[in-house]
């Protein structure tokens, strides 16, 4: 399908389909808006395949480039494309997408046409935030993006839903309008708001760090670091399923491909400068947040810290590159560091949004996401239980599992860059295992612990079906991480080499 | 043979995925007998492979199997070494996990979880396979996490009992705390060698020998120091080595026959494995073989007296197992990794013996596991008292059994070693070689001989066994109510007893020559040329009858026929005197019992201190400074600036994003204003 716009339909297919479905749905039944909207999430997810079957390894440059004017009045341009960073996340997006609608089948009775309608949605709009290569498109679709988010919390959500998409909403809000202000900069210094010339253009240092420090709120919110990390735990708490697996498994990572596609690129010098601040304060996110993650009483909100602390190994593995490059004299490390990021984004998404699913599933029986609630899960729901055995395990990052492929080379990669470094990540081996199986065992293990887990049903058909097409994702990741490295191997060491040239007029 | 190494490898994982996915619809039955079928395909081509490449002398080989990942110019491969090393290893695992497996079809009989057992014990002979067959780091550490996982699984298989999920969890972690050194370590051999191959990282060791790393400021350190010390970190942890042993006398929660295969004979041989596999690092630093050497020594000594106070009959063997694992790493300090190995395999045998003889008690007197409430078992379980005897003696080092010729190597090992820790090691396994056989016949004798003491056992211990499994929805009270006198265990608990039974007899003798004095294992063990032990070793060595007249008269044997003799006056002649003795030695006794207060010690330092810490951070971290001063705190005083300025009524989140909004326009007309001049 080469002459397709495939972007383009992955981008307005999830939308106007989404829309189409707010609008007729009000008075279709019920069962037939989740068909129509299983249909257009699946028929995206199969637009996105031939992106990586057509996809060149050989090159770093873009594909699939789409591009017509849009505003010629300011140079504003309808351009897409992609590379191997934004590819896997692209595909991410599409296939979470399809397990959410799954997710939410009967689960949602409360204005279900509208739930459905939102995702879609925001899956168009999260496609189009990886496709786009015009500063401004990009930006249109960086905060479209927050709108239906913050609908399915407030509307969807639980208890304190109201301040939780308020802060989510303020505080990504605030990041994110200080990189307009340096996108306008860009722009009224280079005139285009191409990406890609803003790669090209020559800035001053001093220019450097500014732009550097707005880019940095909008993606260090986004991602989150340290200390802008407090909106996700209570996001997620009053989120609902789908809204969390989405928050965690695809808008996190809008953080750092943001840091991949503007910081690095845009202000190499600039990012250079911040590089100890930003090791440092993924080294806190990676330790620090363990510890707040070990005393949670909320199994979503245990969840939501230990994505903190992951997404460090990946501000980690993008910034420890600078380092890397200073102490060993070769980029070898650096691109492990920078590819290992990239894998546990992806991986991420996998093994993150299984276990908001898996807290779902306990949630819809239960309605209580209170680990003293539970204790002995195992005994009426095995299958449940193994499945989330092998996600937990994931979490911990075991071998043979995709969230051990990311944090390996990050931490072989940040052993180049010191010692220490190395060790203060690595200790996550035993914080990471510590809080995620003492929450295992306290919810799954032990003797039926109340009237409530003993009446519990194991997972159907369709929750199976969700769990066991992630449980395939994460082994085979874990297994064989080659397809996924490939993909974006050109484009990483394409961005490392332009990343340790200096931009400096 | 490339393909019989798939097979061996794959077989059992077939066996496991068909056990654990499709458990309902194998039944019971197809459970077993796909799992011990792939795990008897494993061994029969292991044992074709130990012939054609130990006996006959084929070249060791070496293949990739696939490209896991490339990363800039590294190509990280899964791929297998088959050497000398490797097939030993490769047959004594699947030999005892055959063995195991049969037996299991016994012990776990009433079990509702019997599928899902055979799925974990064939899983986990396929994780020691990859480990054990690797050719590079990244596989190593693969298997190596993915036994733990195993075990993990396996210590808390009765998933009910709240003693087995907390001990499963403690194994995980204190292994992980070992995974993070081996981690570090890989890191830094990847770092300075470019590559996790084995034989590239093994080619690059003269040049790496001579390079150091500045680790703490100003102080630079032998590069390969601080990569074995950090190997043997994992090490450490897996072969529970103090102070890193904790996690292995409670992983005894686990069913019995994975404390034989697992935390026994193969498992917690890996750290052991592991060093021999790495000698050709280990061997340029001095400063590491010496750490290896006082650990391993303290560990041989101490944990054999924690040993000689324990009363639940698995305790015992477990702490016998930290000791004999202790003898082992004594060996790799001294360099006669060769003798560390010889060691693992007769251990392996005589002690799966030993915990599946336990095993077999342990079924007869229906879960009873307390010694105290034992004893004259001889007459009712010939088979069982007799495969125990033959352990116990192979375990003590007697004359003529495998143990013997082992256990002396090492102790001739660590006299002949120069380093300067082998002379207190080589006390210290010497005044161990008393304590082994004092605690093995302790326990053998309260168990097999003088007065029966579990008369009544129905009567009186119902309750108290009840409240020991409390909320135990899978125990094995079934059996309590018709309780007759124990009887013999069945055919395929006892046949797999004697199939132990000879090797831990003969095993000793006949590979004794080939590996003491040949140099069996070739080019696979590396030994610097400064550390003569094994050498020595070899010279005095002649044939196996030479090394029995010897050893009748050697201070070892003198010592073990001591410890026996004292076991046999305490607990069998005078039972009486132990109390008295006791009483005499409260203190120690309160030592031992309490074992030397690891526990304690770690769950108050590092749960509560990890706890407390982790209370802190998110009370005063995240919600105090960060979200109170922090985030509300900047709403507020947007807040309290707008109501000052009474632009609107206050109170209203939006109105604060408002605010926001406005001071950004500001900064933007300011930057815009800025260029546009």
């Amino acid at each position: 399908m080469p002459n397709l716009p495939l972007l383009s339909i992955c981008i307005w297919l999830p939308i106007v389909g989404g829309l189409w479905v707010l609008f007729a749905g009000a008075r279709a039944p019920a069962l037939a808006v989740k068909k129509e909207s299983l249909i257009i999430s699946v028929a995206t997810l199969l637009f996105s395949v031939p992106l990586y079957t057509g996809f060149d390894l050989s090159t770093a440059e873009m594909q699939f480039v789409e591009r017509l004017p849009w505003i010629p009045a300011f140079d504003i341009t309808y351009h897409l494309g992609i590379d191997g960073i934004a590819l896997p996340l692209i595909v991410l997006t599409t296939f979470t997408t399809v397990l959410v609608v799954l997710a939410g089948w009967e689960v949602v009775q409360d204005r279900a046409y509208q739930y459905f309608a939102t995702f879609l949605i925001l899956e168009g709009l999260m496609v189009g935030v990886f496709a786009a290569l015009d500063a401004i498109l990009f930006y249109v679709f960086w905060e479209a993006m927050l709108i239906p988010m913050f609908i399915i919390i407030g509307v969807w959500g639980g208890k304190r839903r109201v301040y939780a998409a308020l802060k989510f909403f303020l505080y990504t809000f605030l990041g994110s309008v200080f990189m307009l202000v340096g996108l306008l900069y860009l722009y009224f210094k280079g005139g285009s708001f191409d990406i890609l010339d803003m790669h090209r253009l020559p800035l001053a240092l001093d220019a450097q760090k500014w732009l550097f420090v707005a880019f940095f709120l909008a993606f260090a919110v986004k991602i989150p670091m340290w200390p802008v990390h407090t909106w996700l735990p209570d996001a997620h708490v009053e989120a609902p399923t789908g809204g969390s697996v989405i928050l965690a498994a695809i808008m996190l990572k809008m953080g750092g491909y943001g840091f991949l596609r503007f910081s690095l690129p845009i202000v190499p010098d600039g990012s250079y400068y911040f590089e100890g601040v930003m090791v440092a304060l993924s080294l806190i996110a990676i330790v620090y947040i363990t510890f707040v993650a070990l005393v949670q009483r909320d199994m979503k909100r245990l969840i939501a810290y230990s994505s903190v602390s992951h997404m460090g190994f990946v501000t980690l593995g993008i910034f420890i590159v600078f380092r890397v490059m200073q102490e060993s004299g070769s980029a070898e490390g650096a691109i492990m560091g920078m590819t290992g990021g990239m894998v546990q984004m992806i991986s991420h998404g996998f093994v993150s949004g299984a276990l908001f699913l898996c807290v779902g599933v306990l949630y819809d029986r239960m309605h209580s996401r209170e680990i003293a609630d539970y204790g002995g899960v195992v005994n009426t729901m095995p299958k449940f239980a193994s499945l989330m055995m092998l996600f937990v395990m994931a979490n911990c990052a075991l071998p043979a599992t995709s969230g051990f492929v990311g944090e390996f080379l990050v931490i072989l990669a940040s052993a180049k860059a010191g010692f220490w470094i190395a060790f203060l990540a690595a200790t996550t081996l035993v914080l990471g295992a510590a809080y995620t199986l003492w929450m295992y065992k306290r919810v799954v293990f032990g003797a039926v612990a109340n009237d409530a887990v003993a009446a519990l049903r194991d997972i159907g058909c369709r929750e199976q079906t969700i769990l066991i097409a992630l449980a395939v994702a994460v082994l085979l990741l874990g297994l064989w991480p080659a397809p996924l490295i490939d993909v974006m191997r050109a484009s990483v060491e394409n961005l490392v080499l332009n990343v340790v040239t200096s931009k400096l007029p | 043979m490339q393909t019989a190494a798939l097979v061996i490898v794959l077989a059992p994982l077939l066996g496991a995925i068909v056990a654990g996915l499709f458990g309902r619809q194998v039944g019971r039955a197809g459970a077993h007998w796909v799992t011990i079928l792939g795990v008897a395909a494993s061994f029969a081509l292991s044992a074709w492979m130990f012939n054609a490449i130990a006996l006959k002398g084929e070249e060791p080989f070496e293949w990739s199997l696939y490209r896991w990942a490339t990363v800039g110019s590294l190509d990280l491969e899964i791929g297998f070494l088959i050497d000398k090393l490797t097939v030993t290893m490769m047959t004594v695992v699947t030999f005892v996990s055959l063995i195991v497996h049969i037996y299991t079809i016994g012990y776990m009989h009433d079990d509702p979880g019997y599928q899902r057992f055979f799925s974990y014990i064939a899983l986990f002979t396929f994780s020691m396979l990859m480990l054990v067959m690797s050719n590079n780091f990244l596989q190593l550490y693969f298997g190596w996490e993915a036994v733990g996982l195993v075990s993990y699984l396996l210590i808390g298989f009765w998933y009910t009992r709240p003693t087995a999920i907390f001990a499963n969890m403690k194994a995980f972690l204190v292994n992980r705390v070992g995974d993070f050194g081996l981690l570090l370590g890989i890191a830094l051999v990847l770092m300075y060698a470019g590559s996790l191959n084995y034989q590239d990282v093994f080619a690059a060791v003269p040049d790496l020998a001579r390079q150091s790393v500045g680790i703490l400021a100003g102080q630079e350190w032998m590069l390969l120091t601080v990569v074995c010390l950090l190997l043997f970190v994992g090490a450490m942890a897996k072969s529970a080595q103090m102070p890193l042993h904790v996690w292995l006398p409670d992983s005894m929660e686990g069913p019995t026959p994975i404390s034989a295969l697992i935390h026994a004979a193969t498992m917690v041989t890996a750290g052991i494995f592991m060093v021999a596999r790495m000698s050709p690092l280990f061997e340029n630093s001095d400063t590491a073989l010496n750490v290896v050497l006082v650990i391993g020594a303290l560990t041989a000594f101490l944990m054999g007296l924690v040993g000689l106070v324990q009363n639940d009959i698995k305790r015992v063997v477990a702490y016998s197992t930290l000791s004999q694992l202790g003898y082992m790493t004594v060996a790799l300090g001294a360099s006669a990794y060769g003798v560390a190995i010889f060691h693992l395999m007769t251990h392996a045998f005589f002690k799966a013996l030993l915990f599946l003889g336990a095993g077999s008690v342990i079924i007869a007197l229906h879960h009873e596991q307390d010694i105290r409430r034992m004893g004259g078992l001889r007459r009712y379980m010939p088979i069982t008292w007799l495969t125990c005897l033959i352990g116990s003696l192979a375990l003590i080092g007697f004359p003529a059994m495998s143990g013997f010729y082992s256990k002396d190597a090492i102790i001739e090992a660590v006299h002949h070693s120069d380093l300067p820790a082998a002379h207190w090691a080589h006390l210290a396994v010497l005044s161990g070689v008393f304590v082994t056989a004092l605690y093995s016949f302790r326990l053998f004798f309260l168990v097999f001989h003088g007065k029966p003491r579990f008369e009544g056992h129905d009567a009186n211990d119902n309750q108290a066994h009840a409240a020991g499994h409390a909320g135990s929805a899978h125990g094995h009270d079934a059996g309590h109510g018709h309780a007759g006198p124990p009887r013999e265990s069945p055919a395929v608990v006892t046949i797999p007893l004697i199939l132990l039974a000879i090797p831990s007899i003969v095993a000793g003798a006949i590979a004794a020559k080939a590996i003491l004095k040949d140099g069996f294992f070739g080019g696979a063990i590396v030994v610097h040329e400064d550390h003569g032990a094994a050498r020595l070793l070899a010279e005095e060595f002649h044939d196996w009858k030479a090394a029995l007249l010897h050893g009748l008269t050697a201070t070892p044997t003198l010592l073990a026929v001591a410890g026996l003799v004292t076991a046999w006056l305490l607990y069998w002649l005078w039972p009486s005197v132990p109390a008295v003795l006791a009483k005499i030695f409260a203190w120690p006794r309160l030592v031992l019992e309490r074992k030397y207060g690891f526990d304690e010690f770690n769950e108050f330092l590092f749960g509560g201190g990890a706890r407390g810490t982790g209370d802190v951070l998110s009370r005063v971290g995240d919600g105090v400074v960060i979200d109170g001063v922090g985030v509300n705190g900047t709403a507020r005083l947007v807040g309290w600036i707008s109501g000052r300025l009474r632009w609107l009524q206050s109170g209203y989140l939006y109105h604060y994003a408002f605010a926001m909004i406005i001071g950004v326009l500001l900064l933007l007309g300011y930057f815009v204003h800025g260029i546009g001049r």
